[in-house]
């Protein structure tokens, strides 16, 4: 079917008795071919291509003492919620009628979109952001050396006075909502950050919050 | 008066570098690609922004739309030993081709009373079997997906050793031995408090480092 023979056709000239028939050196390609392409088609349709991706997270260690938990300097406290709401406040919580007699902590509403929750972020960590760009920069020009940078950056995020999220979930929240959160923390190069346990005044604002502003 | 002599010219092609190139791409895809296996459960992990790779070495649950966990070891050695080691705790005798079976399977989500008759059902079969999941007890004794986390653990543990000890009698001393990571591969749309319990379950046994499974998410 490729090839057709057309070697012996035409031109009789007086010399062609005494020739042997020219037979084509030539393979028929096309059952190759087709075996070549079934084999690519097979591995094509059977196999995955990429290996998945993954996020690292460090889960905190129960603490034996409940106490230490809420000694943070420049903290904002996430918790997720039913459809996907978010709710923040920051600094520390005080529950009703507390010792300190400071207000009820309110909480703020925001959402995982890119104005909400990165805006959010990039405003309040700023200053550690804008010194591991720096650090960034300066591997660029060959400056510092990649593992320098490394540890440098590592240093710059664990900061005492670094930002430092809580991530806080209810029953009703999706593992969804807490990926989303934990990948802008890595996109704002947060680098203090923990999935903690609620408690239970917590809890109760967050159900009051939810009633106030009921399911569309 | 002078003739144009056409050259003659055959209707077929050259098929040669149509072959060239399909094997080519045939040797690309044997090459890169890894065969896909049939998971007993469909998860639809949220995407993120991550570009990290998975180990190779790790042990995976998967926690499905429902929030039922189910268990997987890559390496089939510490497969096989890991069944022995739970058959013995719940005195289920597994045989020798039951072992081998288990080997080759991927994640599975049965509880140890089921997982015999499971394991020897033929593929056809299993893919339409509803799987229940692996049960988590946090209070009882029998915490079977605890005991699955730890009897991988130790087994694993054991064979990192030997291979350790071995490299140091065969005098490699670049020998590095990927340690074994804890992957969760869980549906976006499962509640996070399903994954908790999970990652409660590895806290028993202090372990608090995880891998969570997403896609690559562009943006």
């Amino acid at each position: 079917m490729a090839d057709v023979n057309t070697g012996d056709g035409g031109g009789h000239g007086k010399h062609d008795k005494k020739r042997a028939k020219k037979a084509s050196t030539r393979i028929d390609m096309t059952p190759m071919v087709d075996l070549a392409f079934l084999l690519l088609t097979f591995f094509v349709l059977t196999s995955t291509f990429s290996k998945p991706k993954t996020m690292e997270i460090n889960y905190p260690a129960d603490p034996k003492d409940k106490k230490d938990l809420q000694k943070v300097n420049n903290a904002l406290t996430f918790i997720m919620t039913k459809d996907d709401n978010l709710y923040y406040y920051e600094g520390e919580f005080y529950p009703k009628n507390n010792k300190d007699k400071k207000p009820l902590t309110e909480l703020i509403k925001t959402d995982y979109s890119k104005d909400g929750l990165r805006k959010l972020l990039l405003d309040r960590n700023k200053p550690t952001r804008d010194k591991v760009l720096e650090l960034t920069e300066k591997v660029k020009n060959h400056e510092i050396a990649d593992t320098t940078f490394k540890r440098m950056a590592v240093a710059e995020k664990g900061k005492k006075e670094a930002l430092t999220v809580l991530i806080k979930s209810d029953d009703k929240a999706t593992y969804k909502n807490m990926i989303d959160i934990v990948d802008e923390l890595n996109i704002t190069m947060v680098g203090k950050y923990a999935v903690v346990d609620m408690m239970q005044s917590e809890l109760d604002l967050v159900n009051a919050a939810n009633d106030a502003n009921p399911a569309k | 008066m002078p003739r144009i002599n056409m050259p003659k010219s055959s209707p077929g092609l050259d098929m040669t570098p149509m072959v060239d190139l399909a094997f080519l791409l045939v040797t690309f895809f044997m090459l890169t690609a890894s065969v896909r296996v049939n998971e007993p459960v469909i998860v639809d992990t949220p995407g993120s922004h991550s570009d990290k790779l998975l180990p190779d070495n790790v042990m995976l649950i998967s926690i499905d739309v429902a929030g039922k966990p189910f268990f997987n070891i890559t390496n089939p050695d510490v497969r096989i030993k890991t069944l022995e080691r739970m058959g013995a705790q719940y005195r289920i005798d597994f045989s020798d081709a039951e072992k081998k079976r288990f080997a080759g399977m991927t994640s599975f989500g049965v509880p140890m009373s089921q997982l015999k008759e499971y394991i020897m059902m033929d593929d056809v079969a299993r893919a339409k079997v509803k799987s229940p999941g692996i049960p988590i007890d946090t209070t009882g004794i029998h915490n079977e997906l605890g005991d699955w986390i730890q009897f991988g653990r130790i087994v694993e543990l054991t064979r990192e050793k030997a291979e350790q000890t071995k490299a140091k009698d065969l005098g490699r001393t670049g020998y590095k031995n990927e340690p074994l990571r804890y992957a969760i591969k869980a549906d976006g749309k499962a509640k996070y408090l399903s994954v908790k319990q999970v990652i409660d379950v590895f806290k028993k046994f202090d372990i608090y480092r995880f891998n969570l499974i997403t896609n690559l998410e562009a943006d």
